[in-house]
């Protein structure tokens, strides 16, 4: 089968797609010890003997780990049980050091919830939760030059305990897009919550995904088949695409589905098929021995509840209809948490909800390093600074195109819009005296121009205004210019 | 030598001996009586040596820490010690060298106590004689061609032989009190969740319970006073408040209620230990105590259910010895032939049963009929105590069903398992119990009563054990070596 054929005959089979998410808890400690979790640190500087694995060691429940825990599931509108347990997941890989990972299987922190999907044809979608549980991550192995050249495989345990929490969804996905639309909107939430950084290229987030085609309309689901190593966006379309395509081609020429797990290739564009013994592991779960089962305080949940922020598509909804935004600045201001507030700190302070959305959409996000929450948080233009350009343009001090400048500036600087103003006299003319000697040099050097207006080239008059603000250095009022260039032209052609 | 840590350092504040003096002693008798006995994998002379001048210097500024300071002591080659290899008795740890301290370790050398090495036991703690040891032989002080018991037959044999004053052993299913009663000395299994298990190295999880052994019940609670205590580092350790177990020791026996098990009491156990546990029991009595005798239903199937449970937790437990990280690495021509050769060559025969016992028990399609089970069972034999305890304030029965036996002498591992039958239900439930010394066989080998409480009651265990040792003379016996 070839790349980008389309499926022969795609509305033979309904998709069935359930997505498991790992994301990366943004706790400062690990998930069973006390340390730190920060990404990029050289290799096995970030361990102590509990996760390492050594013996005689044992393993304490992260707290805060917990409560982000909760705070994701109570997001998700989840059941989150009162008592739930750990539990022991055993394979042996070098990269987990005791070999069995800390789990939660039978009890896990939370049952069943909901997560709102939009969808990009503007429809919208509640894609079931199944469950949502904590885990320990594993080390990562690392080689010198190239997995086939290298002579031995090295073992790096900084990652190896990082809190990961499991958000399996209900397989209620119906398509490829559907599917990265679930991540997407899981991802704004996890953020939102900050409880996850979302960054799916440092693997904060991966994606695991099963796939199952049936015959259209049919109860009885078909073979699933697991798809992993997806880690990005656009990948887990691609590889669903290509994997519905793979098994719609199979089922018509009346091949079965093996149930089995598959690795995108994303540089070949395909799954290829993980067999091979090894693959088929006994878990042998257990419940955890080492630590007792965990018992949430109600009145602790409640708290957590109480404190959760505005979820982003609340927000969005918001965005619309109490300020008037067009659908797509509402989806762009609200994508972060961190942009969503500077936005509204903004219009707190100079409430023109458009105009201050044109302003953060392009000359904030175009100036900043990045739309991530530390960007925005450390941005030196700050919303009360802002607000102050923009009142600076409300009251015709600057004109527009002055502003910016001026912001420009300003996020080199880091100062008050008003100071730049006035120390590069950037003030607009308004003098209507100032202006009319402008006016009069720029009609008497254009007497071509006065000709054509006098014929009714109407236009002929914005030359006219176009050379009396570059007179003036962009500094005289346009509106104030327009006006007494109108009159003046008047005055001539009505002779 | 067999010299009481309470007589040592009631002496080293009275200046009439030092902590140095007394540790050179110990390890010139290692030196001399170690090679018969073969209580040490390895004898921290050095290490020894330094703690026991700290603790000169603190006597003499009249500041010593308690009343174990300069105490010399072994520790079962289980306990994580930082700077000094930790065996466990097997290859695959043969040259591990932790790099922290188990809780318990770092607790008794804040009390002062000077560690004079690392003992023998049976391989990961699994055995009940102390012959699968991979590293070293240990042999009974009161008779050299017999077993010490096991697993912490190193640390009982120590405390016997007199090559240490006290030590820590671990008790899994019997570990403790079994080799306490095979040795003559005071054993003390205690409450789950009372010691930390924070640097032991695992064997089953929910059943390892670190210990002390002493020459008698006075140094026993003085060593327990030191280790029990909440740990953060120990999740399943409990926070109850630590009783000074020494307060109430002589406080004797009048009105407190033993009751004595049906079940503890079985055909085949071996004639003299019975006589010489009944005639206890009658000592007791004496002493004022009411008897009652009582049940504990369950108590046939605990064995069966421990070789459930425990394997099941080992084989996870010991999943992490693969050689990609420390201990024994044989070389293969891929990662899986490296870590099987690896395992293969590092683990013993008993370590490799349990292993393979344990991953079939929790393996799929079998789980609900043998680990889930044994959980049910488990909780049967937590029952039993639990009524038994709204009747009576202690339970008495002997330690193990036979005395001493000859090395080699069982073969079969069935045979050596059903030298825990008394002690492993204590381990299942979690109470804490003691076995004191209560006699000897006419050839002259130990007895050990054993005397089992409620949960967190180890005072009450210890009172009743020093009243029974005050009214008899069995721990002042010595055996004899030179």
């Amino acid at each position: 089968m070839g790349r980008g054929e389309p499926v022969k005959n795609p509305q033979a089979y309904d998709v069935v797609i359930g997505l498991e998410v790992h994301a990366q808890l943004t706790t400062r400690t690990k998930m069973f010890c006390g340390c730190p979790t920060t990404f990029g640190a050289a290799p096995n500087t970030q361990t102590c003997p509990v996760c390492q694995g050594m013996p005689g060691t044992l393993p304490v429940i992260n707290r805060r780990a917990i409560e982000y825990g909760v705070r994701t599931a109570l997001a998700f509108d989840c059941r989150v049980n009162l008592a739930c347990r750990f539990a022991r997941k055993h394979y042996y890989y070098p990269d987990m050091p005791k070999n069995f990972q800390i789990t939660q299987y039978e009890e896990p922190l939370a049952g069943e919830g909901r997560l709102e999907v939009d969808l990009p044809d503007g429809t919208s979608r509640t894609i079931g939760i199944q469950r949502l549980h904590l885990e320990e991550d594993v080390g990562k192995l690392v080689h010198e030059g190239t997995l086939e050249t290298a002579q031995a495989s090295l073992v790096d345990f900084n990652r190896a305990g990082v809190p990961l929490m499991e958000t399996v969804s209900k397989p209620e996905i119906r398509s490829p897009e559907e599917a990265a639309a679930y991540l997407r909107a899981f991802r704004a939430v996890v953020v939102y919550l900050g409880v996850c950084d979302g960054n799916m290229e440092e693997g904060s987030l991966r994606c695991d995904a099963n796939v199952s085609l049936k015959p259209a309309g049919a109860a009885e689901l078909g073979t699933k088949v697991e798809i992993k190593n997806m880690n990005s966006f656009r990948n887990v379309q691609r590889a669903l695409e290509y994997e519905v395509r793979r098994q719609a081609d199979a089922l018509d020429r009346g091949e079965r589905i093996v149930q089995e797990t598959r690795l995108w290739d994303a540089d070949h564009g395909d799954t290829r098929s993980m067999r091979g013994k090894e693959y088929a592991h006994d878990y042998r779960y257990f419940p955890e021995p080492d630590l007792v089962p965990l018992k949430l305080d109600a009145t602790w949940i409640d708290g957590i509840r109480g404190a959760l922020p505005e979820l982003p598509r609340a927000r969005r909804q918001r965005f619309v209809a109490a300020y008037g935004l067009p659908a797509y600045d509402a989806a762009l201001l609200t994508q972060s948490r961190a942009l969503a507030e500077y936005y509204e700190a903004v219009v707190r302070e100079f409430p023109h909800p458009k105009l201050v959305s044109n302003w953060v959409m392009s000359e904030l996000l175009r100036e900043l390093p990045g739309d991530d929450e530390r960007a925005i948080e450390q941005a030196t233009v700050t919303p009360a600074r802002l607000a102050g350009l923009l009142r600076l343009i409300d009251d015709g001090t600057i004109s527009g195109k002055i502003a910016k400048t001026v912001f420009e500036t300003m996020i080199r600087t880091g100062e008050e819009a008003g100071t730049i103003v006035r120390r590069e006299g950037l003030t607009q003319v308004a003098d209507a005296g100032a202006l009319a000697a402008l006016v009069a040099d720029a009609i008497a050097g254009n007497p071509r121009a006065v000709e054509d207006y006098r014929k009714g080239k109407t236009a002929a008059g914005k030359a006219i205004v176009g050379q009396v603000m570059k007179a003036s250095g962009g500094k005289a009022n346009p509106a104030m210019v327009s006006k007494l260039v109108e009159a003046e032209l008047d005055k001539l052609t009505k002779r | 030598m067999r010299a009481f840590i309470h007589e040592l350092t009631d002496a080293f504040t009275r200046g009439e001996t030092t902590p140095s003096k007394v540790t050179d002693a110990y390890l010139a008798r290692i030196a001399t009586l170690d090679d018969k006995v073969g209580a040490y994998i390895t004898v921290t002379a050095d290490h020894a040596r330094s703690a026991a001048q700290a603790s000169d210097k603190r006597y003499r500024e009249g500041r010593p820490l308690g009343p174990l300071d300069g105490a010399p002591i072994a520790l079962k080659d289980v306990f994580c010690t930082k700077g000094v290899r930790t065996t466990c008795a097997s290859k695959i740890l043969e040259n591990f060298v932790p790099p922290y301290d188990a809780t318990v370790v770092d607790r008794l050398a804040r009390a002062g106590a000077v560690t004079l090495g690392k003992s023998n036991m049976d391989e990961f703690a699994m055995g009940s004689s102390t012959e699968h040891s991979a590293l070293k032989v240990t042999r009974n002080p009161w008779d050299l061609t017999r077993v010490p018991g096991g697993s912490s037959g190193g640390p009982a044999a120590a405390v016997a032989a007199g090559l240490a004053a006290g030590s820590l052993g671990t008790d899994t299913g019997g570990s403790i009190r079994q080799p306490a009663a095979f040795c003559g000395v005071v054993g003390l299994k205690p409450t789950y969740g009372r010691v930390s298990r924070y640097g032991l190295v695992a064997f089953a999880s929910s059943l390892d319970h670190p210990g002390p052994f002493g020459a008698d019940v006075t140094d026993t609670a003085l060593l327990l006073g030191a280790i029990a205590g909440h740990d953060p580092n120990d999740a399943t350790s409990l926070a109850a408040p630590v009783a000074d177990y020494t307060a109430g020791l002589e406080q004797g026996v009048r009105g407190l209620r033993l009751g004595v098990p049906d079940e503890y009491f079985t055909k085949g156990m071996d004639a003299e230990v019975e006589g010489a546990v009944r005639a206890a029991i009658d000592v007791l009595k004496g002493l004022g105590a009411t008897l009652e005798r009582l049940s504990l239903p369950a108590t046939p199937h605990a064995l069966a259910t421990y070789y459930v449970i425990a394997p099941a937790e080992a084989s996870s437990n010991l999943a992490r010895y693969d050689g990609v990280k420390y201990g024994l690495r044989v070389p293969g021509r891929d990662l899986i032939d490296m870590e099987s050769k690896t395992r293969a060559a590092g683990f013993g025969a008993e370590v490799k049963r349990r292993i393979m016992l344990g991953t079939y028990v929790l393996s799929a399609g079998y789980y609900d009929a043998y680990y889930g089970q044994a959980q049910k069972v488990r909780t049967l034999v937590r029952r039993d105590f639990d009524a038994a305890f709204d009747r009576v304030d202690l339970i008495v029965a002997p330690t193990t069903p036979n005395v001493p036996f000859r090395r080699g002498e069982k073969a079969d591992p069935i045979a050596m398992y059903l030298n825990d039958v008394f002690t492993i239900p204590a381990d299942m439930s979690g109470v804490p119990a003691v076995s004191v010394p209560c006699g000897f066989t006419a050839s002259g080998l130990p007895i050990g009563l054993q005397l089992i409480g409620r949960a967190l009651d180890e005072a009450t265990v210890l009172r009743a054990a020093r009243a029974y040792e005050r009214a008899t003379d069995w721990h002042t016996r010595r055996p004899e070596l030179s």
